[in-house]
């Protein structure tokens, strides 16, 4: 008999009574209905809290605002997206001004330029599938568009999010984007920059992933 | 350190638990490093905690589990069919060493010689960097705490910390010795040497390994918590991905991750949320650029389906590894997670690991507990903890008619003589006169009682009998 059979054949005539399945009541997990302003206020209250730093902008300002924030960092390289809202904005405010740094475009398989991503982008910018106020989380479903590696690899990971697309709860942002229907590739919240505190509990950042996550609030 | 604690960790001899636990309360250092760090997890997760109904949190907690593992077989089978629709193949494995198999032969299947491994207790339960290593294929931890005890050739003294019983000294003389970093107590430069070190192993590596926290049965999902990034890379960069993980770890609905996840990390190091949940469904796409080509899934039983059979026993596997009764017992704080000899050390290894090497490797860990009740009171999923482990005790002497022993090793440590003093004691007890007369002889000839009882009065001063029995006090009262 196969492994799996005997594993299930085991489970299925379990020698002991009947097992109960309880119901299970979500509500413990709900939260008041926070306004937006009221999300915001608490979703940068808690990624501040774990090392993350958040700009509040608009549609038409952000871009500058990005520009300063990498310049003051001496960023070379920023990793942009070829379709995406964010990576074509970038790509033609890049043709009218010189401030922004060199914008490299994530268009080919990972295999043909590993070492150039991991040894020489300084920036990765993503946009989000909204945010989750009570952890301070983005919601990120990267694409073929948007790769996963965009915001793991490069030492800073800016991230664009709509205030209004934030969430009070990661339950609530799962049941109004209907997850149980379709997942992607890869999933993930984010809440932070990489961290450790494998050393004696004392917290070092950017020990695999990006040492600082910027997040673009668009208001 | 004494030469107990310094033997191969895949040698050691889990019934020499009092020698261990004898030279760890020794050792100051041992001591000092955790307690600082459990007090300072304890205080954690209290404050992560606060404003929530955590009563109610853990009752849907505990029922999240409850069902699941009442649905077990079908779940199982409905992650399989989805997560093969998605792309991922399932494999199935009886115990470590087939599980270890499966892993190999994905490996050699692809010419693989390296491999770099995410966080994985299961991986640790297998042996599995031991297994590969042995057959010519590097396994490397990437996670910095799994990177350090591996650097040191131990094992995880913590399931969430793997390095808790170092000090920063210490460690940075390791990474000296054994990769060449300069010493420093500069925690920030040590962290950015090894991820130097490791960003060069994740972009030369041909399979990576992880484990999973989650898996979700609806949509095929694999969920790992993590605050590194490690676990990201191992499941990203190379071509294949190698989840591992335990039978019991499966659940229905996406929705219930929402609840267990807002328990697991507050529980473990009182954080709102780690810095990454990572959800995989699926290997790259063809449209995709990045993510490995292969995805699998090694389910591995190694003991669960036999835990599943007793209905007490069952409420083990709970379990979602956060460590919180670890962190909040007395006896783990004090001798250390190697002292235990077990793969999980602490409370849920002292009810989980009988079972996975049976009673009479394990005789010692139900009993190296006060039974102070703590880890039933913080588990985020109601394990009661506590009264598994008197019924292993009770199976560890057999003795209780009424429940009878299961699991293997059972009674490997009945002693006759305590038996019949137990059986006397219980003759005594249920019979009025007998327990007059028998009193009586001891009071009269208290003088005889013995000053040391073994273990007992290493520490404390033996109890004395009183010249007259209560009976007797009370007869007189009323004359």
């Amino acid at each position: 008999m196969s492994a799996r059979d005997t594993i299930l054949q085991r489970l299925r005539h379990r020698s002991g009574g009947e097992l109960t399945a309880p119901a299970c009541d979500f509500s413990v997990l709900q939260r008041p209905d926070w306004s937006t302003a009221e999300k915001l206020d608490l979703f940068q209250k808690m990624i501040e809290s774990v090392h993350g730093e958040v700009h509040r902008t608009s549609e038409s300002a952000w871009v500058d605002i990005l520009a300063g924030l990498l310049k003051s960092r001496g960023a070379q390289t920023l990793l942009v997206s070829r379709e995406s809202q964010v990576g074509r904005t970038l790509k033609d405010a890049a043709s009218s001004r010189d401030d922004l740094p060199d914008l490299l475009v994530y268009d080919e398989a990972i295999e043909h330029w590993q070492q150039e991503l991991f040894n020489t982008v300084d920036v990765g910018i993503t946009s989000t599938r909204g945010g989750i106020a009570e952890t301070g989380s983005l919601i990120l479903w990267p694409s073929a568009d948007e790769p996963r590696l965009m915001s793991l690899v490069p030492p800073i990971h800016v991230a664009v999010l709509y205030a209004s697309e934030l969430y009070s709860t990661f339950h609530q942002a799962m049941l109004a984007q209907r997850w149980h229907e379709r997942m992607p590739t890869n999933a993930l919240l984010i809440s932070g920059p990489s961290k450790t505190a494998d050393i004696e509990q004392t917290l070092a950042y950017g020990v695999h992933g990006p040492k600082e996550l910027i997040v673009l609030v668009i208001e | 350190m004494t030469d107990t604690a310094e033997k191969s960790p895949h040698q050691i001899d889990v019934k020499e638990f009092h020698p261990r636990a004898r030279a760890a309360l020794h050792n100051p250092q041992i001591r000092q490093n955790f307690r600082k760090a459990m007090d300072g997890l304890m205080s954690k997760r209290t404050a992560a905690f606060e404003g929530w109904d955590l009563e109610t949190l853990r009752d849907l907690g505990a029922n999240i589990r409850k069902r699941a593992l009442a649905n077990l077989p079908d779940l199982l089978e409905q992650l399989e069919q989805k997560l093969t629709e998605n792309g991922i193949k399932v494999h199935w494995a009886v115990d470590a060493d087939e599980a270890c198999k499966i892993v190999r032969d994905i490996c050699v299947a692809r010419d693989a010689k390296s491999v770099i491994k995410g966080k994985s207790m299961v991986s640790e339960e297998m042996e599995l960097n031991h297994y590969l290593q042995e057959r010519g294929i590097e396994a490397l931890e990437s996670d910095l705490g799994e990177y350090i005890v591996q650097l040191a050739d131990e094992t995880p003294s913590h399931i969430i910390m793997p390095a808790i019983h170092k000090n920063t000294e210490e460690i940075s003389q390791l990474l000296h010795d054994k990769t060449g970093t300069n010493l420093s107590h500069d925690v920030n430069y040590l962290t950015a040497s090894a991820r130097l070190q490791l960003r060069e192993k994740f972009m030369n590596a041909d399979v990576g390994v992880s484990g999973v926290n989650f898996a979700v049965a609806e949509t095929g999902t694999l969920c790992l918590v993590e605050n590194e990034g490690n676990g990201r890379m191992t499941t990203t960069v190379p071509p294949c991905h190698i989840a591992v993980t335990g039978i019991e770890k499966v659940v229905p609905s996406i929705e219930d991750v929402t609840g267990l996840l807002a328990l697991l990390t507050r529980s473990a190091t009182g954080q709102h949320i780690t810095t990454y949940f990572n959800m995989i469904s699926g290997p790259r796409k063809a449209d995709e650029l990045d993510g490995p080509e292969e995805v699998h899934l090694v389910l591995v039983d190694n003991g669960r389906s036999s835990i599943y059979q007793d209905d007490q026993l069952v409420d083990t596997l709970r379990c979602i590894r956060c460590g919180a009764c670890m962190n909040h017992c007395p006896v783990y704080t004090r001798v250390g997670g190697h002292a235990y000899g077990t793969t999980y050390p602490g409370p849920i290894g002292k009810i989980l690991m009988p079972h996975l090497i049976g009673l009479d490797e394990g005789r010692h860990l139900p009993s190296a507990s006060s039974l102070c009740g703590a880890c039933g009171e913080v588990c985020p999923v109601k394990i009661p903890i506590p009264d598994l482990l008197v019924r292993l005790r009770q199976e560890s002497v057999d003795g209780d008619k009424l429940h009878p022993a299961r699991v293997r090793g059972h009674g490997a440590k009945r002693n006759t003589v305590e038996a019949m003093i137990w059986k006397g004691w219980g003759l005594m007890h249920s019979r009025p006169g007998f327990y007059r007369f028998g009193t009586g002889i001891a009071a009269k000839f208290r003088k005889l009682q013995p000053g040391s009882l073994g273990g007992w009065t290493q520490y404390r001063t033996a109890p004395k009998l009183a010249p007259k029995t209560l009976h007797q006090r009370m007869k007189e009262r009323q004359q």
